[in-house]
């Protein structure tokens, strides 16, 4: 390794080199282990909206769960809806008293319906929550709080609503979707490729987004809010729109979970999940793009090994995590990366 | 609507409000200070239970309970001065980056708490003259809810004696006024950052003892409270006492009240949207701080 | 000062990785153990953390000495039986995730485990999916039947039911529902509202709580205000010991308004100090204090295991019994094959457990008794009042979901 030309010549080579693995992982993997590395990609599409917000807007949402679990719950209900033989409710609905489809849930019978909501439902709710919060130029700390409230009051709120949300139970037992079955032959292998290909998208995606005028007046307005009001900006409509598109792919993150998981609940979208999802962005690196998808796939598996192996201590080992990275390592492991590298 | 229900919901409302306030002032009061917000103050809470519990062991009987105040408020303060000393101090510049580490602080201590005294909640048992009720005006009121919202008036009343008579007060409203200027004074204000930090986490932890009277000690008792708590502090204005009562009250009673028309569940989604449009009207909470700073 | 920088970053790094690594290495120790030909695996899945852990940590230690005592009687059909234990974290997902490990990965011919509703919705689409088997040890709503389960826990009507007509008989006619927001609460209240209707007697509140919740002022003003002459309890874990505490702070104790509770047993009695609930009522299909010889066994050797204060429960014996169960079954069908197994264990006929003779009826329920207890000081129930005879399960309540039937 004493020719730096090499060293340069591995780590340029190294994404490309990693692209092909994942590409080719379902001829290697067993379909236990690639179920998993695909729900934690799916977890890293929603990891990328977090730096956009957090590393480039110096916007902290402790909420992300929120517009994962409208993802999930979208699709779930569209999954739902089409298994459902004519005339009949969800079973859940018959346990818990419901006599009639509510009115919301008939159009996601409708695939196209299905994914318009995947997509603009968290860009609604997302814009309309930013856009109410940071145009009386509240933000900071306080938009955390709030943000967490949020993700406390939306679990809450679907729990309590079992008759129409399934409740505690969340969503479960799919057959599958546009007609296949989840787990026929070759479906699993190709839902992982489409999670690999709209996450290789959401990264080019944010990544021009970040390289643009946008994200250059983004990051001024996280530098200096002031500063660039007096420049004749106004940063609100900046923020909302780096915040409903974090929505957008926390939305399209939850869909894709739920695929891959065959169940959506409010145990995935509360108040310790959507914190835990800044932890992988923080470990990985708030700045980074690629660092994020590296915590998030990370940390997953760290998690999965872990707890199977020493249940309580995966807790005092988050917790720690947090607390060194936060104070030694600001920049995650994409900082030292790149400390390295000069 | 009967008007028995709504006097027992005013008065639930009050007892709640004063919950929120003991839950809330220690973080407001450091919000104020160093614009940092300790994710770990529920878990003062929590050890403050737990301190109670422990004390009750030790001396059981009515002069445990009031035993436990003091043990719980210098147990509390000591962890809070703990945890600003080696942590929120570091990161005095980054108000985000603290809110995270002391996340990753409560979850330890969560788990601490766990392995250390069982996942099953522990009871503390109140002496008999508060585990009664008296009934006024056909509402039977618990005594344990009345000691409660006299404990949280004693406290507000201490805490304004403090920061308006006494000379540490003065600091701190000269720090909480102008940090640089109060700095140039000789002030040290890494020392009063530090003491009011301890009074916070002490106040917190009174707060515990409070709970233990009305529920179980568990690890995540302080999860419950510590939500509305932040709300309180989003809607009461910077460092404001006065903002600070007057949010926890609005809130306390607004939940309470609430739950006379809809479930808890739905009582709780119903308090943060009203702190949302409550942040419409008045962006600067409840109390404005006068200030000629441009970013705050 | 930059070498300080930097040497606390390597400090950083260094323990991240190790702690990584420490992870994957020991994920890789798992799959050392991996069944040879003289040992057959099977999965126990609870939740060893989390919110749920207390509970399920003890159906998890019954089902691990089931397994202990036939692997010291020789095993089944002449194999050791090697049990894989995961952590299910108390979280649906995480349970349908290790499900589909421990079946696909481990190779598991059975898996015992699940508490609530929520995981063991999560698991049955992996279950069906891979033609496995689950055995499901806790009283539950109903509402489902699928050929991949064994539901040994109650049906609404071997536990809700039967403490509802207790209650008609002690003339009680007017009834307050406070539960946990959550399913089970929720479907069996729906179910007992419709049996209080119809015979003619008031429905006079319903509440519900978000699960760990602890502030009960409102639900008691409408409990003040709504003067049930019963109330009936689902709540769960730790909001039971706030409900009955502030309850009693408003003059309400279990001796002055009867509590009927369907979560309250010897362990959770123990933990929340016996004196605040004593006297209120519980429904179980077992309860510590009955008497029999398989029982007293039973206890000891659990207490011998896992400490002389241990409190035995309605679920670790469901738990318990499951193994024994499919021991009986495997031997019956001569074969480990799940689809084989469950059709022997349907038509295993009546088997000796701690709660006496127990039978699983052809849709995959147990037939059982159902018992009435009141709480005494010392944290044990009397037992007054039984079903007399052995329940057949009902997994769609007649009155509630009409039309809905069980075909296995």
């Amino acid at each position: 390794m004493s020719d730096p030309t090499l060293l340069q010549r591995v780590s340029k080579a190294l994404p490309w080199l990693l692209l092909v693995l994942a590409i080719v992982a379902p001829f290697a993997l067993s379909a236990y282990d690639l179920n998993l590395l695909a729900r934690f990609m799916a977890m890293a599409i929603l990891a990328l909206g977090i730096v956009l917000i957090w590393g480039h807007g110096g916007i902290l949402s402790l909420g992300q769960g929120v517009f994962f679990g409208i993802g999930g719950y979208a699709i779930a209900m569209h999954m739902k809806m089409a298994d459902l033989p004519e005339g009949e409710l969800p079973d859940f609905m018959l346990w818990s008293g419901q006599e009639s489809l509510p009115f919301w849930w008939a159009p996601f019978a409708s695939p196209t319906f299905a994914i318009a909501a995947i997509l603009f439902v968290p860009v609604l709710v997302g814009s309309l929550f930013a856009w109410a919060v940071f145009h009386r130029r509240v933000g900071g700390t306080y938009f955390a709080l709030i943000t967490q409230a949020l993700a406390l009051a939306f679990a809450t709120l679907i729990i309590s609503r079992q008759d129409v949300t399934g409740g505690f139970n969340g969503l479960t037992d799919f057959y599958g979707i546009f007609g296949v079955g989840l787990s026929s032959p070759g479906v699993p292998a190709a839902l992982y490729w489409l999670t690999l290909a709209l996450l290789v998208a959401s990264y080019c995606g944010v990544r021009l987004l970040l390289a643009s005028r946008f994200g250059m007046l983004l990051r001024a307005a996280r530098d200096g809010e002031n500063r660039i009001r007096f420049l004749g900006y106004n940063p609100t409509p900046f923020k909302v729109v780096a915040f409903a598109i974090a929505a957008m792919l926390a939305g399209i993150a939850g869909a894709l979970f739920t695929l891959h998981a065959g169940v959506v609940s409010p145990a995935l979208i509360g108040v310790v999940p959507s914190i835990e999802m800044v932890v992988w962005v923080a470990i990985g690196g708030r700045y980074s793009l690629a660092g994020a998808i590296v915590g998030a796939l990370l940390v997953n598996i760290a998690r999965d090994a872990v707890s199977s192996a020493f249940p309580e201590l995966w807790l005092y080992l988050m917790g720690l995590l947090f607390i060194l990275v936060v104070t030694l390592l600001p920049n995650g492991l994409a900082g030292l990366v790149a400390s390295k590298r000069a | 609507m009967d008007a028995t229900l709504f006097l027992n919901q005013l008065f639930n409302g009050f007892s709640v409000a004063s919950l929120y306030l003991l839950a809330s002032l220690g973080l407001a009061l450091s919000f104020g200070l160093m614009r940092v917000i300790n994710m770990a103050h529920g878990e003062m809470l929590m050890l403050g239970g737990y301190l109670a519990w422990m004390t009750l062991l030790v001396v059981p009987g009515a002069a445990g309970i009031i035993l436990a105040i003091p043990v719980a408020f210098v147990g509390a303060a000591a962890m809070g001065g703990l945890i600003q000393s080696t942590l929120i101090r570091r990161l005095s510049a980054r108000p985000l980056d603290t809110l995270l580490a002391t996340w990753g602080v409560s979850l330890i201590l969560q788990q601490g708490a766990r392995d250390l005294f069982g996942a099953v909640g522990v009871e503390v048992r109140a002496p008999d003259w508060l585990s009664g009720s008296i009934a006024l005006a056909g509402v039977t009121i618990p005594s344990a809810r009345i000691f409660i919202i006299a404990v949280a008036v004693l406290v507000l009343g201490s805490l304004a004696l403090l920061l308006l008579r006494s000379r540490i007060g003065l600091l701190v409203r000269a720090v909480n006024q102008d940090r640089m200027m109060a700095a140039a004074t000789g002030i040290d204000v890494k020392r009063v950052d530090f003491t009011i930090f301890c009074l916070g986490a002490g106040i917190a932890g009174l707060a515990g003892v409070m709970l233990a009277l009305l529920g179980p000690v568990t690890p995540n008792v302080g999860q419950s409270y510590i939500i509305p708590a932040f709300l309180v502090v989003v809607m009461g204005g910077l460092g404001s006492i006065v903002g600070t009562t007057a949010a926890a009250a609005i809130l306390g009673l607004f939940s309470a009240l609430a739950q006379i028309f809809v479930d808890v569940s739905v009582a709780q989604m119903l308090l943060l949207v009203f702190v949302v449009l409550f942040i419409q009207v008045r962006p600067q909470g409840v109390i404005a701080v006068r200030t000629r700073a441009l970013d705050v | 000062m930059i070498g300080r920088i930097r040497a606390s970053r390597l400090l950083v790094l260094a323990s991240m990785c190790s702690a990584l690594s420490l992870g994957a290495c020991s994920s890789g120790g798992g799959a050392g153990d991996a069944p040879d030909g003289n040992t057959v695996s099977v999965g126990v899945l609870q939740s060893l953390t989390g919110t749920m852990a207390i509970s399920e940590i003890t159906v998890k230690n019954a089902e691990m000495l089931a397994i202990e005592e036939i692997n010291a009687a020789g095993g089944v059909l002449g194999k050791t039986i090697n049990a894989v234990v995961e952590d299910g974290a108390s979280d649906p997902s995480t349970f349908a995730q290790k499900a589909s490990k421990l079946i696909e990965n481990d190779g598991v011919s059975t898996v015992f485990g699940g508490w609530t509703s929520a995981s063991r919705k999560a698991m049955l689409p992996v279950f069906e999916r891979t033609k496995n088997l689950l055995w499901y040890p806790v009283q539950f709503e109903g509402n489902e039947c699928s050929p991949n389960i064994m539901y040994s826990g109650a049906q609404p009507n071997q536990q809700a039911l039967p403490a509802l007509k207790w209650a008609v008989e002690q003339g009680y006619k007017s009834y307050f529902l406070v539960g946990s927001d959550y399913v089970y609460p929720r479907t069996a209240n729906l179910i007992l509202k419709k049996h209080i209707e119809k015979g003619g007697m008031t429905v006079a509140g319903e509440a519900y709580v978000p699960l760990g919740g602890t502030d009960f002022s409102g639900v008691i003003a409408k409990i003040q205000q709504a003067k049930p002459a019963i109330i009936i309890n689902t709540l769960n874990g730790d909001s039971n010991v706030a409900f009955f505490k502030q309850m009693q702070a408003a003059g309400l104790s279990p001796k002055t308004l009867p509590v009927m509770s369907f979560s309250i047993g010897e362990q959770e009695a123990q933990a929340m100090g016996a004196g605040l609930v004593e006297g209120s009522y519980a429904a179980w299909n077992y309860f510590q204090s009955l008497t029999g010889e398989a029982n007293a066994k039973f206890i000891a050797a659990y207490k011998a295991k896992f400490g002389k204060d241990a409190a035995i429960t309605d679920p670790m014996v469901h738990g318990y019994l499951d193994v024994w169960a499919w021991k009986a079954a495997v031997e019956k069908a001569k074969s480990f094959e799940p689809e084989a197994v469950r059709k022997a264990a349907a038509t295993l006929g009546s088997f000796d457990t701690p709660m006496g003779k127990v039978s699983f009826a052809a849709n995959q329920s147990l037939v059982q008794k159902a018992y009435i207890g009141k709480l005494k000081a010392d944290g044990q129930f009397e037992i007054i009042a039984d079903s007399g005879s052995d329940i057949a399960p009902e997994p769609y309540d007649a009155l509630a979901f009409p039309g809905k039937s069980c075909k296995i």
